[in-house]
């Protein structure tokens, strides 16, 4: 705590207001183009909204976080400064973490409670009564009402592509930490070469889910509406491809960043950073796949 | 260097871009509790709107309909957009100044989590303006009222909720980080003051839950547009599953609402008690104690739903230990004021007045506690009594307690006491004439979220009615005191309350721009 006097206040900025407009826009375009379509109304406006507020979210972050980048390259931030980012990122970690403990605990009660009782099984088992017909058993082929929520052919199989993507994901944790190894010993070419396979490995897992998202919807009848299982195993898995998708898109700004020079073997917190998320979201696919996939 | 130092020191830009722009925890401090004041009279007009319906049986001023939109926005917005962000702002002005620190830790970030606000409130408010009209299926908006039968505005509010929920998590996330990591050298973590501790933990529910309301919002939104059956029994999904949810993050976000107010009375009792707080390290682990029993007492909201006997017995029980932390804290301020030298300026009546309310407020948790009592008062004004008992001279009593108290320091001017007081003695008469009647029409039977009632329930009705324009009406009273405070106050001076202790009070008096640029030395006394 020696170094209090040197906490940097940033002076003015326009980046928040920026932020807010263009998450304004962006959400609020989102809200609108879903509405017209429910409407069958023009989307047009919606659209504009939607697009224009993403350029605008994506042109704050660069703009935001190039700033940053250029204060902490002048020296302005203390070993202090240091640890707020840190725990400013360990904390929005564990905000993300919770959002993924919801959709784990909707899977556990449906799969642990609410499709047994409509099964007639334990306390509750008087909500058979609704459909006397409907059997439970997981993955859920066929939903109580299969009018409305038209049953499954088959699920996906776990050991051919998530098994694969399991390989891919775990891997790419693996290569990362050699990148960080590499630039904590300032070998440059190790790192670029360690970093670039990680962002590899990651799209390729995330070329692989969107092949197994068309297989499992053209060919299997596995969609979000067919029922509680594709509802679960769509919203879990799709969460977690974004997230994949958000951390490739760190992982491609930590290598440009690389081959610009930034980064040193003893301050790389932006690099550290990512590789905390990157971990992340590793291991809540570890818990997808044991969850969503095996069991 | 130089260069760098004047920066720090230059004080507030000019003209308007001042408030946008501005990384300024006192600025931004003042923005989101001018912002939460602002909300409080629109939500103020919609409970107006609604006691206005209820001040006879019969329908004359709205449609069912309407009064749906009213009930389920007043809440929305008292609670998303007046009681959250007007203790948000407490801790911008608030935590820097009492441990020490420049500012908060991230500035920008805390601009930005400000600004959302305004952003996501115009969304919430113009769906009142949509076909179909807003969202009318009450604040917790449970599946299917909020899938199945919503109106077509669900998508706005989903969508407005989520960028609530962006601006509490980053609000949180700077909180705690500020707590962690900007002491004063030598402010160990018991040597907080209890806003701060309590604070600290808001924060950490606020990260912990508010991602759990953006996870189910979500659903809703997945269910009503893209065929999911989260909440449907007809796919294998629960509607159940939906308050499930929904309570795993509101149980803990009423503590979120209570817990600063707490910090805030722990400060000025013992101020106006010239005794230092009875049982600091009790009061910390109260505090702990009430954020982790939180998380595990969520299903007694829905004990009428049909719950396996074991949740039933599991969650009335744990409900009750609440009253544990909770009462060593009403022990413990009324300890501190235990042969005290007291004095009762108008923060210390707000202080007082909230211990005795809010027990009040509990004591009625505690009969809702027990679930086979639970079957009769359910969804009754016996709940409506409750939750606005904990919350309006709860929550809303300490905001207003802690705006007098810290007033002088914040603006460098004195309110007019006298004024104070009325305002005190009015809102108490209000308050209770309003809440203290539905205690008794709800025993008696009375639904919740209903613009009719049958004629045995009309008097105290009226009653409520009557007090809810007093209360309401004398807060304007104190918007015309803030003005007022700020133009034309007598001068504060450095040390308003003789009996405060705190560095917040070393500083100068108006708080400069800009403060403890330079930590103070604690180690040094």
């Amino acid at each position: 705590m020696a170094q209090h006097s040197a906490y940097y206040v940033p002076p003015q900025s326009h980046w928040p207001i920026i932020g807010a407009v263009g998450l304004f826009l962006t959400l609020g375009g989102a809200a609108a183009l879903i509405y017209s379509l429910q409407q069958e109304s023009d989307s047009l406006l919606a659209q504009i909204m939607l697009n224009s507020g993403a350029l605008i979210l994506a042109g704050m972050m660069i703009g935001w976080f190039a700033a940053v980048i250029a204060e902490s390259r002048q020296g302005l931030y203390s070993a202090q400064m240091d640890r707020s980012f840190r725990y400013g990122m360990s904390w929005f970690i564990f905000s993300e973490v919770m959002f993924f403990f919801a959709f784990f605990g909707v899977l556990f009660y449906i799969r642990v409670f609410a499709v047994p009782w409509l099964d007639g099984e334990g306390d509750k088992g008087l909500a058979s009564m609704l459909w006397p017909q409907f059997q439970a058993s997981w993955p859920l082929m066929q939903a109580p009402n299969p009018d409305q929520f038209p049953p499954i052919r088959e699920v996906i199989n776990p050991w051919h592509i998530p098994l694969i993507n399991t390989v891919l994901l775990v891997g790419s944790s693996f290569t990362l930490l050699a990148a960080h190894k590499a630039l904590k010993r300032e070998d440059r070419p190790k790192l670029k070469g360690w970093l670039g396979l990680t962002i590899v490995l990651g799209l390729t897992f995330l070329g692989l889910q969107i092949y197994e998202y068309i297989h499992a919807y053209t060919e299997l009848d596995l969609t979000l509406k067919s029922g509680i299982y594709g509802a679960t195993f769509f919203m879990l898995t799709g969460f977690h491809g974004a997230h994949v998708t958000i951390g490739s898109i760190i992982l491609l700004v930590l290598l440009f960043r690389v081959f610009q020079g930034h980064f040193t073997p003893d301050k790389h917190f932006g690099f550290e950073a990512g590789a905390w998320y990157w971990h992340f979201v590793d291991v809540v696919w570890i818990f997808l796949f044991t969850t969503v996939y095996l069991l | 260097m130089s260069a760098h130092a004047e920066t720090m020191h230059h004080g507030p830009a000019k003209g308007f871009s001042r408030w946008i722009l501005t990384t300024n925890h006192k600025d931004i401090g003042t923005l989101y509790l001018v912002f939460s004041l602002i909300m409080l009279f629109i939500g103020g007009t919609m409970a107006f709107v609604i006691r206005a319906e209820l001040f006879q049986p019969g329908l004359q001023l709205v449609m069912p309909e309407f009064f749906n939109q009213m009930t389920t926005m007043h809440g929305l917005i008292m609670i998303f957009g007046a009681v959250m962000p007007a203790f948000v702002g407490l801790a911008n002005w608030q935590v820097p100044l009492m441990i020490g620190a420049p500012d908060m830790a991230l500035p920008r970030l805390n601009n930005f989590s400000f600004w959302i606000l305004p952003f996501a409130f115009a969304m919430l408010l113009s769906t009142l303006f949509m076909p179909g009209g807003a969202p009318d299926f009450g604040w917790t908006f449970y599946a299917p009222l909020s899938t199945t039968y919503a109106p077509p505005s669900v998508t706005f509010f989903v969508f407005a909720v989520h960028m609530m929920g962006i601006s509490s998590i980053l609000g949180a996330i700077n909180v705690i980080v500020t707590i962690f990591n900007m002491r004063a050298p030598g402010m160990k973590m018991m040597d907080l003051p209890l806003f701060v501790w309590s604070w600290l933990i808001t924060a950490f529910l606020l990260i912990a839950v508010m991602p759990v309301l953006a996870a189910v919002v979500t659903m809703v939104l997945m269910d009503v547009h893209f065929g999911t059956s989260f909440f449907s029994a007809a796919g294998g999904g629960d509607p159940v599953l939906f308050q499930h949810v929904f309570w795993f993050f509101a149980h803990p976000e009423v503590y979120i609402m209570v817990l600063p107010a707490f910090g805030v009375i722990s400060e000025i009792i013992p101020t106006f008690a010239r005794k230092p707080l009875f049982g600091y390290r009790a009061m910390v682990l109260a505090t702990v104690a009430i954020a982790f029993l939180s998380f595990i007492v969520w299903a007694h909201h829905m004990f009428t739903v049909g719950m396996p006997l074991a949740g039933e017995l599991f969650f009335m029980y744990t409900t009750m230990l609440i009253a544990v932390p909770t009462g060593v804290k009403v022990f413990n301020w009324i300890s501190t004021m235990f042969k005290g030298s007291m004095t009762f300026e108008t923060p210390m009546l707000f202080a007082i007045a909230f211990i005795v309310l809010f027990t009040i407020g509990g004591l009625s948790g505690l009969m809702l506690a027990i679930a086979p009592a639970d079957f009769q008062y359910h969804d009754t004004y016996f709940v409506v009594a409750h939750f606005h008992y904990v919350l309006v001279p709860g929550s809303v009593f300490g905001i207003i307690a802690a705006v007098y108290y810290w007033l002088p320091k914040w603006s460098g001017k004195m309110y007019d006491e006298k004024l104070g007081q009325w305002h005190f003695w009015l809102s108490f008469i209000g308050v209770n004439l309003t809440f203290f009647p539905m205690h008794f029409v709800g025993l008696a039977g009375m639904p919740r979220r209903i613009p009719d009632y049958a004629l045995q329930f009309a008097d105290f009705n009226m009653l409520t009615s009557l007090g809810a324009f007093l209360f309401g009406t004398t807060q304007l009273l104190f918007v015309y005191i803030l003005i007022k405070t700020v133009r034309s106050g007598k001068k504060a001076e450095q040390l308003p309350w003789e009996g405060a202790r705190g560095l917040e009070w070393s500083v100068p008096t108006p708080a400069p721009y800009h403060t403890f640029t330079t930590p103070p030395d604690l180690e040094r006394k």
